[in-house]
């Protein structure tokens, strides 16, 4: 999770390249933080939003506004990347219908030391669960519902005002 | 205009997308929230309250008292559930 920086300030500028991927299928983690190294970078912090099987979930069904996702997304990475000096960026949602068990979301943050990295990463997913448009709804017990949006959410996107 | 609806406010409105030309006297996001109430019983039942509904004009997030204008697209929604 942490490395050293050998070519200081002086060294090359990290890959700065944002991915953000709206996707029914699943990702792999590896290869997504893989993809994210270079020679500057000493850190990649990663957040993985898991399907939680609690309460006899059966399912857990995402829907987005296409457009307006990405478009939010992407603002919030270069919003991070005015706060922190950044490498590459990846975010991954998935929609549709997934499992207990399932992986749901992937912020992947590199940086040159693992502090930008890390508060890049909780900042991306406090304004993720806030502002990307994203819908859940819950399957349990033959029926469904949709899931309310928490004050505790928005308690954690405000620290960062 | 181009109105979207996601989540529970489609279900209950029964749609997902429609256009409609910008009703005289529309405004602003509220002027039109009150114009859709008229529109029928399901989009009665999804405009009833606002404080549980949010707002977007041409994908950015916006406060009620925003105006609108004819070509715009419009989205309404309920606060998000991501992440």
């Amino acid at each position: 999770m942490s490395g050293l920086d050998p070519q200081g300030e002086g060294g090359r500028e990290c890959a700065m390249t944002t991915h953000i991927r709206i996707q029914q299928e699943d990702f792999d983690i590896n290869s997504e933080t893989k993809a994210l190294r270079s020679g500057t970078v000493g850190a990649v912090a990663t957040f993985t939003g898991i399907v939680r099987g609690d309460d006899g979930l059966a399912a857990l069904v995402l829907e987005h506004y296409p457009g307006m996702t990405e478009r939010e997304i992407a603002r919030h990475v270069d919003e991070a990347r005015s706060r922190w000096p950044l490498g590459g960026v990846t975010v991954i949602h998935r929609v549709g219908r997934l499992a207990p068990g399932d992986n749901i979301v992937l912020v992947a943050v590199a940086a040159a030391h693992r502090k930008a990295a890390f508060e890049a990463c909780e900042f991306l997913m406090d304004y993720l669960k806030t502002r990307a448009p994203f819908w859940k709804r819950e399957e349990r017990d033959g029926s469904d519902h949709w899931v309310e949006a928490k004050q505790s959410d928005d308690d954690a996107a405000k620290k960062w005002r | 205009m181009t109105l979207l609806y996601f989540a529970w406010v489609r279900q209950k409105v029964g749609r997902g997308e429609e256009r409609i030309e910008l009703p005289a006297g529309v405004k602003t996001i509220d002027d039109l929230v009150a114009h859709l109430r008229g529109r029928g019983p399901g989009y009665a039942d999804a405009f009833t309250d606002t404080k549980r509904l949010r707002a977007a004009i041409n994908q950015e997030h916006v406060a009620f008292d925003t105006p609108v204008h004819a070509e715009d697209e419009v989205a309404f929604f309920p606060p998000v559930t991501g992440g």
